[in-house]
């Protein structure tokens, strides 16, 4: 069944400038449904795209894709135009957060919010303003949601994926598509991988996503991908050791972080002495999560935690 | 990003939030020329000298080049001796203080120059308390502390005495609210003058974090003063970088001293570096895999000098400074290169490590871990560069790769 995203969704990208643009084509290659933009000062154009099909995506398609998608200046006229339930935002930073909110009071379910930089206190604003709405937020900081041969929502890799039972959840980009590819050679494959990002104020956490995969069939085992900073992987423990029937292996990553320093995401920073690689992984193990030692065990340890 | 202590007290001023009056010097000349004027304002013979580093800890802290001299220092000389006996004390304390090295629990055994001296005046405390505004993860909102245990480390109270530690959450949609102020004030245990002082202050503290963007806004101690007037006797703020965009006024506050030179000319190139202590240098694509490459390099028994994300478009040219850097640490006895490349392509990268090898010239070696988008073209590039690379096929055997080549 996978999580979030299938062949079904229809997504709406808000941000069409040249990553915008460059991502919608990859996506758009991978057989992902997409549906229109929203670019107000583009409003009125209609976009060619045109290329070789990415055969690691959805199957039973020709050898090359042209598709045309509608630039609107509102998410408002974009659903109405294209009955979209999900968008993706890579709007830069001084706008991702209006984005975000302008998706939300469109009524999109899902929005994906690729966008690195945003600020912290507009990020507080857009969960204040989501509390009420029907929208699940993923973000923002992060590399997108993949259902493997079925929709692929973001910037990561699409052949490196393999439909098969594992759910993958992380804070990272490169470091999960080591755990996909891990995965994926091993046989083992994937569900549905998460990138919940890199940000210290988010919309959507492990414990929201775990959550998710111990309620779908298709998911046998997951994979958690966590970071120094914030207690989230500690809360999703909890979680694991008294809600969660299937096995989850997991890393951590920021053992030799030194304290007081944001290592990259804005998220990974130890203050305060709380939000040790160290506490995570001794919650985890408590909570009975296999732990790999290092990025290249992470394959080894979901195949131990299946048993 | 942080500022000084004098910075942030002249940000909270500017909102109308009650700080002691001060001047910043940067020369022993302008210490003393400071002196009469701070007596003459506040009618207290009273004249403190604190040292202006980011680091805090200073009031306890000591000068390497004059271990009696603390970081702050209370000039009481003026009490019986009138302002030129403040002016003799502080011209003493200032050119002792200006230039030398102050050694805190928080600047490490190097200790930081410190260049900028900030003269205030002498304040009649009734209490120190402690105030802060900051954002609470877990909730997604920033929230007040408080304490009545102002002058100590915070993390001490929390760790031995959590219970007096008061909490306020932010509804962002209103701000922090005056029952939310009044809360606060019955908890610190406040008089009824100094209830009336605190409730503005804490709210245009709250009005304050919003408005700038700060992390943290800490003020340790905020005092309470005889005739019960609400005073931030320390400030210390910090910025989320994310949102210097919308300051340029705080961004210009910024110290370029307090910081790294390699990590601030890796900033400059689009990078993102910081610096360690260790032997091998790396350069890694993504903030997570290049945290989990230093992870996995002590895991196989040595320490890893940096942390370095080329982040997702490293051309040759950014590349080449990267090494560079890297190759500035006298440190570095091996580098390792560990890219999975997704939007980024091996061949690219493949070609911009050799190009920047070609011109850096290594002396130490190196170990390529390339994996991803054409990484065969990637492979080939480098093999057929005839430089001496060796290529790892995963991320643990490229570190032990680099870790037994660099012993």
């Amino acid at each position: 069944m996978s999580i979030l995203v299938d062949r079904d969704t229809k997504v709406l990208v808000q941000g069409l400038g040249k990553t915008g643009q460059f991502h919608t084509d990859k996506a758009i290659a991978y057989g992902t449904q997409m549906v229109g933009a929203v670019h107000p000062s583009r409003a009125g154009e209609v976009v060619r795209f045109e290329g070789d099909t990415d055969h690691s995506g959805v199957s039973g398609r020709d050898d090359t894709y042209s598709v045309d998608l509608p630039v609107f200046a509102t998410m408002r006229e974009a659903v109405a135009g294209t009955g979209a339930n999900a968008s993706v935002v890579y709007v830069p930073p001084p706008f991702a957060a209006d984005a975000i909110m302008e998706a939300a009071a469109a009524g999109i379910e899902l929005v994906v919010a690729i966008t690195e930089g945003i600020p912290v206190g507009d990020m507080v604003e857009v969960k204040r303003y989501l509390a009420d709405k029907p929208t699940r937020l993923i973000g923002p900081n992060c590399p997108g949601v993949i259902t493997p041969g079925e929709c692929k929502i973001g910037i990561m890799p699409g052949y490196i994926h393999q439909r098969g039972r594992i759910g993958v959840v992380s804070r990272s980009g490169t470091l999960t598509y080591e755990a996909v590819h891990q995965l994926t050679v091993t046989g083992l494959g994937q569900t549905t991988a998460v990138g919940i990002g890199g940000d210290p104020v988010n919309g959507t956490n492990f414990l929201d996503v775990l959550r998710m995969f111990e309620d779908d069939p298709e998911t046998e085992g997951v994979v958690m991908i966590g970071e120094i900073g914030g207690t989230a992987e500690e809360e999703a423990s909890e979680f694991v050791a008294k809600q969660m029937s299937k096995p989850v292996a997991g890393f951590i990553a920021g053992t030799t972080a030194p304290a007081g320093k944001r290592m990259g995401h804005a998220g990974a920073i130890v203050s305060g002495g709380r939000g040790t690689a160290k506490a995570k992984i001794a919650a985890m193990t408590e909570a009975g999560i296999a732990i790999a030692q290092t990025p290249s065990d992470m394959g080894e340890a979901m195949v131990r935690a299946l048993g | 990003m942080k500022i000084h202590e004098y910075q942030a007290k002249h940000l909270m001023a500017e909102r109308g939030i009650p700080v002691p009056t001060g001047h910043l010097a940067t020369t022993v000349d302008e210490a003393v020329a400071a002196v009469r004027p701070l007596i003459a304002e506040s009618g207290n013979p009273v004249v403190v000298v604190k040292s202006q580093i980011h680091a805090g800890g200073r009031g306890k802290g000591t000068f390497k080049e004059h271990p009696d001299v603390r970081g702050v220092n209370v000039v009481t000389a003026g009490v019986d001796g009138g302002p030129e006996a403040a002016e003799e004390a502080v011209r003493d304390l200032a050119g002792k203080m200006l230039g030398s090295t102050l050694v805190t629990v928080q600047t490490g055994p190097e200790g930081k120059v410190v260049n900028r001296l900030y003269l205030e005046q002498g304040i009649d405390i009734a209490r120190e308390l402690y105030l802060a505004v900051l954002l609470d993860r877990a909730v997604g909102r920033n929230i007040v502390m408080a304490s009545t245990e102002g002058g100590m480390e915070i993390e001490k109270v929390a760790a031995e005495t959590p219970e007096k530690i008061l909490r306020e959450e932010i509804d962002p949609a209103i701000g922090l609210a005056d029952f939310q102020a009044r809360e606060l004030s019955y908890g610190l245990g406040l008089d009824d003058e100094a209830v009336k002082n605190f409730a503005p202050f804490v709210e245009a503290l709250d009005r304050a974090a919003t408005e700038l963007d700060t992390d943290l806004i800490e003020i340790n101690p905020l005092v309470v003063t005889a005739d019960g007037r609400v005073m931030a006797l320390d400030g210390k703020m910090a910025f989320d970088d994310n949102a210097l965009f919308r300051h340029p006024d705080v961004a210009a506050m910024r110290d370029g001293s307090e910081e790294d030179p390699a990590e601030l000319e890796a900033k400059k190139s689009g990078l993102n570096y910081i610096k360690l202590d260790g032997t091998i240098g790396c350069l890694v694509n993504g903030a997570g895999l290049a945290m989990a490459t230093m992870d996995t390099i002590k895991h196989v028994g040595a320490e890893p000098a940096n942390f370095l994300d080329v982040g997702g478009g490293a051309d040759e040219e950014q590349v080449t400074t990267a090494f560079q850097i890297i190759m500035s640490d006298p440190n570095v006895k091996g580098i390792f290169v560990n890219i999975f490349g997704g939007i980024m392509r091996c061949d690219v990268i493949a070609s911009g490590i050799v190009a920047a090898v070609k011109k850096v010239g290594l002396g130490v070696p190196l170990v390529v871990r390339l994996e991803g988008t054409n990484v065969e073209m990637g492979k080939r590039i480098i093999e057929d560069s005839g430089l001496d690379v060796v290529s790892a096929d995963s991320l643990k055997d490229g570190a032990e790769k680099i870790v037994e080549l660099a012993r």
